[in-house]
């Protein structure tokens, strides 16, 4: 019947065509357009992890990994040496101090915010958090140096002009709102009728959040944490200027040091030719410092999901 | 004497004499929740005062930045080019590179992130690929910026050979802002909702059709808000693009995508540098961030409203 031909079937095949037609110029070809342009993601995430490592392989060619993991950095000597750990004691201090400020700052603001303001309040801080957190991190650094340390030398006199003290007290600051914002979230998921149960055992606010609300929100509390130590592991303007490009390896505070982040700004907007053996540490420096903030948030991942009470 | 007998001095109770044990059980009571109410009443205004801290920061922050630029941002400052000589200095081709820059990571990120977002919300099943690929988004927003700088210095600067071009930097910023992108598209996809799609489908409409002219028009305020968001981020970024090795003093003004390149973070970065040598350079950098954050502004502000605009509910 399909074969006579009839008005009737005329039309019909008419719209199998269109209809098939369709098919294949816009759904059978989309997804697969859509298809490779996700696909640039993955190949970023292996881009990154390739370079950092084949790159970092040279490296390893040329310098021994016991020389690799020692105390002594002169990339520009003339016997140059390649030690990374003033790098990771530059970084694990400032960062240190970072979360010294964030942390205390950064919970209280998160408990005011969701325990204690009012609607009004809460409407006005809010805010202000969210432009805290949108400055580029340049203008902390411009802040931490033209601001910060001079206030600071007065109080230490024996504060050098470039140090790691006043860039990880900024960096602290520039982490308050994730901190405040992560563990804020955190706590406004704990159901009311926890709070609703203490208050009726007759607590007071302070005793229904300490005792009752920071407890069932610690793994979003603790994984906020870590998260922004991550982020301070990871930020590199705040350092780059402030902190100065010293190699020793100390453990004083108020003396210049170099971070990770800060080695590989300096290094490469100094005239690091392609091939050297300087020009591959970037690569070596960059894969330990993605390294270190891949299984930060590895933990966050790990303590948000472990510890996560259900309700 | 232990803390029962001491509270009920100060009241003048006497606990040897007193033969009223109601009375003092009554009397202790309210003594500790006064103290408990007190506690809770200092501890409010510690928590309210370190909350206001941002507050003062962020002022105070602002007021430097502003007073140390007032006499040095004028018309002169950003419509010359740069100069050693800090009274000649003017930001125009800084000004020029930063759009530049954006000319290259608007299409470039709009067009993958979208396109990322559409697959893993209307296409992908759930199947190992598509977790893939939402793991590899969530992994790369936490990458340190200055890690991209790597990435871009060896894809694009080395083995594509554009060098340090406004191109090469355009590239290394999209990637790093795609995931932004990316998540803030999804966002706005999955506010569409299903019975939109589910009444075009009865109409005999296909997906791709589906897509474009029912979720698409829906989303776009979102999509949109995220975008703006995102290319503000990427304004502001200093790390990749000083990795990828831009001069510190370029006076010529780029004129196409292949020339070299600065942009306004980069210049605060390396005059901040030189105010040791130049203690003008300071003021140069503090106008240069009044510039840089009017423009952050501006842009945050177009989001908002797109956002409080075009807020539908269904």
């Amino acid at each position: 019947m399909d074969n006579q031909i009839t008005p009737q079937n005329q039309i019909r095949n008419q719209i199998r065509n269109h209809i098939g037609r369709k098919k294949n110029n816009s759904d059978r070809l989309m997804p697969r357009f859509f298809l490779i342009m996700a696909s640039v993601s993955i190949i970023t995430t292996v881009g990154i992890v390739l370079t950092l490592i084949t790159d970092a392989f040279h490296f390893f060619k040329e310098v021994s990994i016991f020389e690799f993991f020692s105390t002594k950095l002169a990339p520009l000597g003339a016997n140059p040496s390649f030690g990374i750990l003033p790098l990771i004691n530059g970084t694990v201090l400032s960062s240190l101090i970072a979360m010294m400020v964030a942390i205390p700052i950064g919970l209280t603001s998160a408990m005011y915010l969701s325990e204690f303001s009012s609607p009004k309040t809460r409407s006005f801080i809010k805010p202000i958090l969210e432009v805290l957190a949108g400055i580029p991190t340049i203008v902390y650094g411009f802040f931490a140096y033209s601001f910060v340390t001079p206030i600071l030398m007065k109080l230490i006199p024996t504060l050098e002009a470039k140090n790691v003290l006043s860039p990880g007290i900024v960096m602290g600051i520039m982490i308050i709102p994730m901190v405040a914002s992560l563990s804020e979230d955190a706590m406004k998921s704990v159901p009311n009728a926890l709070r609703e149960g203490a208050y009726g055992l007759g607590s007071t606010k302070l005793e229904v959040t300490t005792k009752v609300v920071l407890p069932a929100a610690m793994s979003g509390i603790m994984s906020s944490f870590v998260l922004a130590i991550s982020r301070a592991i990871g930020e590199t303007m705040i350092v780059a200027i402030a902190s100065g490009s010293s190699k020793n390896f100390t453990f004083d505070i108020t003396h210049s040091m170099q971070t990770m982040t800060g080695y590989i700004v300096e290094f490469t907007s100094g005239d690091a030719g392609s091939g050297t053996t300087g020009y591959y540490s970037l690569y070596a420096v960059g894969l330990m410092l993605f390294i270190f903030t891949f299984i930060m948030n590895l933990i966050a991942q790990y303590i948000s999901k472990r510890f996560r009470e259900e309700y | 004497m232990d803390i029962r007998s001491e509270i009920l001095n100060d009241k003048g109770i006497n606990p040897m004499k007193s033969n009223n044990p109601t009375q003092v059980k009554v009397e202790i009571n309210r003594q500790r929740i006064n103290r408990r109410v007190l506690i809770n009443e200092i501890l409010k205004k510690v928590f309210f005062a370190s909350t206001l801290f941002a507050l003062a920061v962020l002022s105070v922050l602002l007021y430097r930045i502003i007073a140390q630029s007032i006499g040095w941002l004028d018309w002169h400052f950003l419509t010359s080019k740069l100069s050693i000589f800090p009274e000649k200095a003017g930001i125009y081709g800084v000004i020029i590179g930063s759009v530049g820059l954006m000319v290259v990571v608007i299409p470039v990120t709009l067009i993958l992130g979208v396109s990322t977002a559409i697959y893993l919300e209307e296409y992908a099943s759930k199947s190992r690929f598509q977790n893939l690929i939402k793991v590899n988004i969530s992994n790369l927003a936490s990458v340190p910026s200055v890690i991209f700088g790597l990435l871009g210095l060896a894809l694009f600067g080395r083995f594509l050979n554009l060098g340090s071009s406004i191109l090469a930097g355009g590239l290394t910023l999209s990637l790093l802002v795609l995931p932004i992108v990316v998540v803030s598209s999804q966002e706005a996809l999955k506010a569409v909702p299903n019975f939109l799609r589910e009444a075009s489908y009865a109409m005999g409409a296909g997906k791709w059709t589906t897509i474009r002219k029912v979720v698409l028009p829906v989303a776009i305020p979102g999509i949109l808000t995220g975008a703006i968001l995102s290319i503000s981020r990427a304004i502001g970024e200093t790390a990749p693009l000083v990795v990828l090795g831009i001069p510190a003093l370029l006076l010529k003004v780029p004129t196409s995508l292949m020339d070299d390149f600065t942009a306004l973070p980069i210049q605060i970065y390396y005059w901040t540098l030189d105010t040791v040598l130049t203690p003008e350079y300071a003021n140069l950098a503090a106008a240069t961030i009044v510039v840089l954050l009017i423009t952050l502004f501006l842009m945050n502000s177009i989001a908002i409203v797109i956002r409080n605009k075009t807020q539908k509910t269904y």
